[in-house]
C-alpha cells in the first residue's frame, strides 16, 4: 500500500519483451508504460496475525473477533508463528533476502474499519527484500504462450488486515464488521518491471499459483484473498518517467488486464492532449471497465509512521545460527524450510507439457484450478493410470460436474481412492463413459461417499459383457424392425445404426457398441455384408 | 576491598529461612509489614477475613474526601469475602490444603488497569461507561492468589501528570497534614458522606456535562476544606489508599515517576520493577515502551510480597522477558558492608529542598558509617531526560490514543453529519487538554519531515542516558542513591498554578531517567520534612537485580524508623454510621 516502497529504476535498465514492446509501439506510438504492482495476499493461517481468532472467510459477521482486533484498551499484539512461517516459505520461493531481523512499525490513519487508529505493518525493516518471479505470459483468447517475463521482488512484508465497512445510505450510516481485522496479509510489492496490462495479468496468475502451490494463501479473489494495487505511468522514450497513478483494490484476475490497460489508454489520451496526469488514487470500475479517482486523494497522506512498540523485533536464524538458542523449538530455523519448498508451478507446468505430451491450455487447466492438480497427481501416481483417462474424466467430467453444481475441487467430495476407482472400472469395461457420468452424478448427489464399484451394482451402471444377453437384445431390436432388416439385406447398410441404437436400448444402455455392432453384423445375412464390402471397394 | 565484597554478598545472599525469621516475634519492624501482619493473623485466626475487610471499608469511609478511589467495589467484594471465609474454615477444617498467597488481603487497583466487569475510566471522560470484559494480567494474578480488589483509585487522565489532579473525578488529595478533624465536625451534619461523594462522583461522568474547553469542573468547591497537600501523581489514589490504611496494597503504574512520585508524597515504599519483568497485558498504555505496573504498599517486605506474586512472563504480552523468575524474601539481617552506593552529582538540582537535601546526605553517610563505600558517580545525559520523554511521550500518546474514536467502545458523541466528525467530536469531548495537547504534539513530532529531527533523535538520546546507567554500573556500582522529588509534597493552590507539562517538568526529573533505562528503582520514606510532610529517598539497581535493590532498600528502612501516618483516630470518632459498619451484625 506504500508507494514510497516501490524504487522506479533509471530509465536506460528496462527488462521489457521483445514482443510485447512491438505491440506497444504500434498500438501506442511512441508512449512507454511503466507498471509496479502491490499484492495483497491474506495469510491462510487458522488464526490472524497477533490474536487467536478465527480467520474463515465465512463466519457471521462479527463473531471471530477477539478484544485484541477490536483494539480495546490495554490489550497487545502476539505474533502468530504461522504467519511468520507462511511469509518465510513465501520468501523463498521468490527467491527473496531473507532479514534475520525484521521490524513492525505502525501506520496511523482513522477509518471505521481500522479499530485500533493503525494499521501494524513493515516499514523500515520488512520480513524479505529482492527476490524475482519468472512467469509465462499467456495470450487469454487462445491460452497459447507468448512470451517469457521476468519480475522483480521489492520486498515483502506482513501486516493486519482491515475490518469491513457496509454503507447503508438510506438509514445513513455505515456498520462494521470487524472479522476480517487483524487477519495476516503478507504485501508483495513488486519492482517497475511490467509494460502493459498482458504482464501485469500473467504474473499475478503465476504469483497466485505459487502462492495456492505453497498454501500460504488460498488465492481466491472473490473472498479478498489476493487484492492487487497497480502503480500506472507513462513516458516517452528517453525521457524521466511519467506521474504516476495509483489503481487501487483490484479484486479479480480478469480486471487486472482491463484496469491496467484502461489506465494507460486514459493517461496517454490526457498527455496527448497536452494535459498533465495528477498524482492520485483511482478505483477500478468492473461494470464500466473504467478507473475513477477516490475521494481520499493520498497525495495528502502522512501516515506518521513509528516503530511498534509492544512487539520484539522478529528473529530469524539458519542452520549456523541456529546451535546458539537456547531453545531452537522456540524459534524458526529458515534453512529447515528450505527443503520443504515444492518445485514452482511454471517448473512443473513446464515439465509436464514434456513429460506427458499435454497441451499448455490442459497444463494452465490443471493448476488453474485449485486442488484439481493434486488429485492429478496422485491419480496418476496408483498402479496403471492412462494419462488420457485420467485427463479426460478430471478436466471434462469431474470438472464438469462440480462446476455446474459450484464445487471446489478442494471441497469436492470426491476422494482421491474413488475417482481412481472409477476411472479403473472404465478401464476394466465394467462401466463405459456414459455410466461413469451416471455413477458421478449418483456420487456427488448422494450424501454418503459410497465406492462407484457399489453404486453402479446397486444403480446398475455396470456394463452388460454376456455375449447371450446381448444377442438376444440384438435380436430383438430385428424383430421390432423387420423393415429394416429388409432394407440392410438389399444392400442400404446404413440401415444398421437404427438396429444398434434400438438393440442399445433394451441394455439400457449398458452394452459396448462395438460389441453390439458385431454381434448385429453376425446377425444380419452373410450375402448382404458380401455386397456391402463390394460397395465399400467401389468407393 | 575483596574481604569487604564478600562480606556484602555473604550477607546478601540469604537462604530461606528468612521467611520464618520474618515471622519472628517482636521482630522490630514487624508490626508495619500490614501485608505479612494481616496474612499471618488470619491463618492464626486472631481476624477474620471478613473483619479486615470491614475495617478497611471502614477507613475508606472515612477518608472519602481524599477522594482516592473513583469506582468501589464493595458489593462485589462482600461476595468475595465470603467466599474467601468459606474458603478459610475449608482450610482450618483441613477440607481446603491450599491457603492462597493473598487470600482475603484487601487491594486498590489504580484505574488505568482493567478489571473484569468493574468500569476503568483511566480518569478520563472517554471512558466514563467503559467497562472491561476482562482482567488485566496484574489484577487477575492478585485475583488469583486471593486478593481482593477493593475499588479503582483515581488518577491522572491516562496517567498525564504528577499530582493526580488532572482527573474527570477531581483532584486527589494528600492525608498528611490534611485537617480530618475539622471535616469530620462539618460532615457529620451530613446524611452519609459516602453516599453524597458516590453521587457527585456519578455527576462528575455525567456526559451531558460541558466539555467546552476540555477542563474539568472545580470540585473544590464541593468541599469544605479550601487548600491541602497533592498526592503525587499520576497513581495519587492508590499513594493515599495505602497510606491510609484503606488497602494494604494498590498497584500503580510508573511511565516517568508515576509510582515514585506519589509513594514519596505520601510516605509509602513505590517500587518500579525492571521494565519486562511486570505485564503490561490490560494496563491502559501511556507511553508502551516506557509503563511499567508500579507496587504500592507500606513496607518493602510488602512490596516484595506482591512483586513474587506479579513477576514473570506473560503470553500476552511480547515485552515480558521469557527467563523463569525466582520469587525471594528479603534477609531480616542485612549488611552493607562492601556495598557501593553511588551518588549522582547531577541530582543536585536547581529547586531542590533543603529539607529533602538533608535527608539525602543523611541517608549518605549512614550508608558510610555501616561500612558501605559512597561514590560521587555522573550521569551525564540525565539532564535531556525531560525534553527527551517529552517528544518521546508524545508520539506514543498520539499513536494509543488513535484507538478511542467512539465506534468501538467508550463515548460517543451525539454527532451524525460524518464519521470524521464524529470522531472530531467524540475525542474534543472525551479528552482533556493535556491530553489533546499530547496528541496534537506527538502527530506533530511524527510527520515524515520531523521523524528524524524529533522521534528519532529523542531514541538516541534515550540511548545516551541509558548508557549513563550502564556505564555507572559496570564500574562497580551496586544500587544509586538519590531523592525521589525535589521538595515534600506541594500545596494545591500553588501546584494548580501551572499546567501539567510545566509541572512535570518539574517533579519527573529524578524519576524519569530510571524509565529511560528500564531499569529497577524504589522510593523509600525516610524521614518528614520541617513542614511535617514525608520525605521519599530512591534507590535504582540494575536490570532483573530487584533483590539486592530492595534488600538494601530494606536496610535503609530498618535503620530510618520513619513513622507511618496513623489514622486510628478516625476510627475512635464515636460516629454513629461508624459503630455500624463495626457491628458484626452487618
Amino acid at each position: 500500500m506504500d508507494h514510497k516502497l516501490v524504487r522506479y529504476p533509471l530509465p536506460d535498465c528496462s527488462i521489457h519483451f521483445e514482443e510485447s514492446q512491438k505491440e506497444g509501439k504500434e498500438k501506442r506510438g511512441k508512449w512507454k508504460p511503466v507498471i509496479g504492482l502491490e499484492i495483497h495476499a491474506q495469510i491462510k493461517t487458522d488464526s490472524k496475525l497477533f490474536s487467536r481468532s478465527g480467520t474463515s472467510f465465512s463466519t457471521p459477521v462479527n463473531c471471530q473477533v477477539s478484544f485484541f482486533d477490536a483494539a480495546l484498551p490495554g490489550t497487545l499484539p502476539v505474533l502468530n508463528r504461522s504467519c511468520v512461517e507462511a511469509g518465510v516459505r513465501t520468501a523463498l520461493a521468490l527467491k527473496s533476502n531473507i532479514n534475520k531481523v525484521s521490524k513492525f512499525d505502525r501506520k496511523h490513519y482513522f477509518y471505521a474499519d481500522l479499530p485500533q487508529g493503525y494499521q501494524i505493518t513493515q516499514q523500515r525493516m520488512p520480513l524479505a527484500v529482492g527476490g524475482k518471479v519468472d512467469y509465462a505470459i499467456v495470450d487469454e483468447s487462445t491460452q497459447k504462450e507468448i512470451g517469457q517475463g521476468t519480475a522483480r521482488i521489492t520486498q515483502i512484508q506482513l501486516e493486519q488486515d482491515s475490518g469491513k465497512s457496509l454503507h447503508d445510505e438510506e438509514e445513513k450510516r455505515s456498520l462494521i464488521d470487524l472479522n476480517r481485522a487483524g487477519i495476516g496479509l503478507m504485501e508483495i510489492v513488486t519492482e517497475p518491471d511490467f509494460s502493459n496490462g498482458l504482464e501485469a495479468h500473467s504474473f499475478v496468475s503465476e504469483l497466485r499459483l505459487i502462492l495456492r502451490s505453497l498454501g500460504t494463501c488460498s488465492g481466491k479473489m472473490k473472498e479478498g484473498a489476493l487484492r492487487v494495487d497497480a502503480n500506472i505511468s507513462v513516458h516517452q522514450e528517453g525521457e524521466p518517467l511519467g506521474t504516476r497513478t495509483e489503481v487501487k483494490n483490484i479484486g479479480n484476475i480478469k480486471a487486472i488486464k482491463a484496469a491496467v490497460d484502461y489506465e494507460i489508454q486514459r493517461q496517454i489520451a490526457i498527455l496527448e492532449e497536452g494535459g498533465t496526469i495528477e498524482n492520485e488514487t483511482r478505483s477500478y470500475d468492473g461494470l464500466t471497465g473504467t478507473t475513477l479517482p477516490m475521494r481520499d486523494k493520498e497525495l495528502k497522506m502522512d501516515y506518521r509512521f513509528m516503530p511498534e512498540p509492544n512487539l520484539p523485533p522478529v528473529r530469524l536464524y539458519d542452520s549456523e545460527t541456529i546451535s546458539k538458542v537456547a531453545d531452537p523449538s522456540s524459534v524458526i530455523d529458515i534453512d529447515k524450510f528450505r527443503s520443504s519448498i515444492p518445485p514452482l508451478p511454471k517448473q512443473v507446468k513446464e515439465n509436464l507439457q514434456k513429460e506427458y505430451k499435454i497441451s499448455l491450455f490442459q497444463a494452465n487447466m490443471l493448476f488453474g484450478i485449485v486442488g484439481l492438480y493434486d488429485l492429478f497427481h496422485d491419480i496418476l501416481e496408483q498402479p496403471n493410470k492412462s494419462l488420457y483417462r485420467v485427463l479426460n474424466f478430471l478436466l471434462h467430467d469431474l470438472h464438469g460436474a462440480y462446476k455446474t453444481r459450484n464445487i471446489s475441487f478442494e471441497d469436492g467430495p470426491m476422494t482421491l481412492e474413488h475417482a481412481a476407482e472409477l476411472i479403473d472400472m472404465i478401464e476394466e469395461k465394467v462401466t463405459n463413459h456414459a455410466l461413469a457420468k451416471k455413477i458421478l452424478v449418483e456420487y456427488i448427489d448422494g450424501n454418503e461417499r459410497i465406492s462407484p464399484r457399489i453404486i453402479a451394482e446397486k444403480k446398475n451402471l455396470t456394463m452388460i459383457n454376456d455375449i447371450e444377453i446381448l444377442t438376444e437384445a440384438c435380436k430383438k431390436s430385428m424383430d421390432k424392425n423387420p423393415a429394416m432388416v429388409k432394407t440392410y439385406s438389399k444392400g442400404k447398410v446404413g440401415a444398421i445404426k437404427a438396429l444398434i441404437g434400438d438393440a442399445m436400448e433394451f441394455t439400457d444402455n449398458r452394452a459396448s457398441r462395438i460389441v453390439i455392432t458385431e454381434i448385429m453384423e453376425s446377425l444380419l445375412p452373410q450375402v448382404e455384408k458380401k455386397k456391402r464390402k463390394e460397395k465399400k471397394l467401389k468407393d | 576491598m575483596a574481604a569487604e565484597d564478600s562480606d556484602w554478598l555473604t550477607n546478601f545472599d540469604l537462604s530461606a529461612t528468612s521467611a520464618q525469621n520474618f515471622m519472628k516475634p517482636g521482630y522490630r519492624k514487624q508490626e508495619l509489614n500490614v501485608i505479612y501482619q494481616a496474612i499471618a493473623k488470619l491463618k492464626d485466626g486472631s481476624i477474620s477475613m471478613k473483619e479486615l475487610y470491614e475495617k478497611c471499608i471502614t477507613r475508606a469511609k472515612k477518608v472519602e474526601e481524599l477522594n482516592a478511589f473513583v469506582t468501589v467495589n464493595y458489593q462485589n467484594t462482600e461476595h468475595k469475602e465470603r467466599i474467601a471465609t468459606k474458603r478459610s474454615a475449608n482450610q482450618v477444617s483441613g477440607r481446603q490444603r491450599e491457603w492462597r498467597k493473598l487470600e482475603g488481603i484487601p487491594l486498590a487497583i489504580k484505574d488505568n488497569f482493567c478489571t473484569k466487569g468493574l468500569r476503568t475510566t483511566c480518569a478520563s471522560h472517554m471512558l466514563h461507561n467503559y467497562v472491561p470484559p476482562y482482567n488485566a494480567t496484574m489484577v487477575q494474578k492478585l485475583e488469583d492468589e486471593g486478593g481482593v480488589v477493593l475499588g479503582k483509585t483515581n488518577m491522572d487522565e491516562f496517567a498525564m501528570g504528577c499530582g493526580s489532579v488532572d482527573s474527570v473525578h477531581g483532584p486527589v488529595r494528600n492525608p498528611w497534614k490534611y485537617p480530618f478533624e475539622q471535616a469530620l465536625n462539618m460532615e457529620k451534619n451530613n446524611t452519609d458522606p459516602f453516599e453524597q461523594a458516590l453521587n457527585m462522583e456519578k455527576n462528575n461522568t455525567d456526559p451531558q456535562r460541558s466539555t467546552e474547553t476540555g477542563r474539568r469542573a472545580d470540585h473544590t468547591s464541593t468541599h469544605h476544606i479550601k487548600d491541602w497537600h497533592i498526592a503525587g501523581g499520576s497513581s495519587g489514589g492508590s499513594a493515599v489508599a495505602v497510606a491510609t490504611g484503606t488497602c494494604l496494597g494498590a498497584l500503580g503504574s510508573d511511565t516517568g515517576g508515576s509510582t515514585r512520585n506519589p509513594a514519596a508524597y505520601c510516605g509509602v515504599v513505590g517500587l518500579k520493577s525492571t521494565y519486562g519483568l511486570l505485564s503490561r497485558h490490560g494496563l491502559i498504555p501511556l507511553v508502551n515502551s516506557l509503563d511499567v505496573p508500579g507496587i504500592l504498599t507500606k513496607t518493602v517486605d510488602d512490596a516484595t510480597i506482591l512483586l513474587n506474586i506479579l513477576a514473570g512472563h506473560d503470553v500476552n504480552d511480547s515485552t515480558t522477558v521469557a527467563d523463569e523468575f525466582l520469587p525471594f524474601t528479603l534477609p531480616d539481617e542485612v549488611s552493607v558492608k562492601g556495598l557501593n552506593i553511588g551518588i549522582p552529582k547531577e541530582y543536585h538540582a536547581p529547586g531542590m529542598s533543603s529539607d529533602v537535601l538533608a535527608a539525602w546526605r543523611r541517608a549518605a553517610d549512614m550508608f558510610e558509617e555501616a561500612g558501605a563505600r559512597v561514590s560521587e558517580v555522573s550521569l551525564p545525559h540525565t539532564q535531556y531526560s525531560i525534553s527527551c520523554y517529552s517528544v518521546i511521550c508524545a508520539t506514543e500518546v498520539a499513536s494509543n490514543m488513535a484507538r478511542f474514536d467512539g465506534v468501538e467502545f467508550g463515548h460517543r458523541a451525539g454527532v451524525d453529519v460524518s464519521t470524521e466528525q464524529l470522531y472530531a467530536a467524540t475525542r474534543h469531548e472525551g479528552f482533556n487538554d493535556v491530553v489533546r495537547g499530547r496528541i496534537l504534539a506527538g502527530n506533530f513530532f511524527l510527520l515524515k519531515k520531523n521523524y528524524d529531527d524529533f522521534f528519532l533523535k529523542a531514541q538516541k538520546v534515550r540511548r545516551l542516558i541509558s548508557e549513563d546507567f550502564r556505564r555507572v554500573f559496570n564500574s562497580g556500582i551496586d544500587v544509586l542513591l538519590t531523592p525521589t522529588t525535589l521538595t515534600d509534597a506541594p500545596q494545591y493552590s500553588w501546584f494548580s498554578q501551572a499546567d501539567g507539562r510545566t509541572r512535570t517538568q518539574e517533579q519527573d526529573v529524578f524519576t524519569q531517567p530510571i524509565n529511560m533505562a528500564g531499569i529497577p528503582a524504589v522510593t523509600v520514606p525516610s524521614s518528614l520534612s520541617s513542614s511535617g510532610l514525608p520525605i521519599g529517598l530512591q534507590f535504582i539497581g540494575q536490570h532483573f537485580q530487584e533483590q539486592k535493590l530492595l534488600t538494601v532498600a530494606k536496610w535503609f528502612e530498618q535503620e530510618t524508623d520513619f513513622q507511618h501516618l496513623n489514622l486510628d483516630f478516625l476510627d475512635q470518632d464515636n460516629d454513629a454510621d461508624n459503630d455500624l459498619y463495626m457491628s458484626p451484625k452487618i
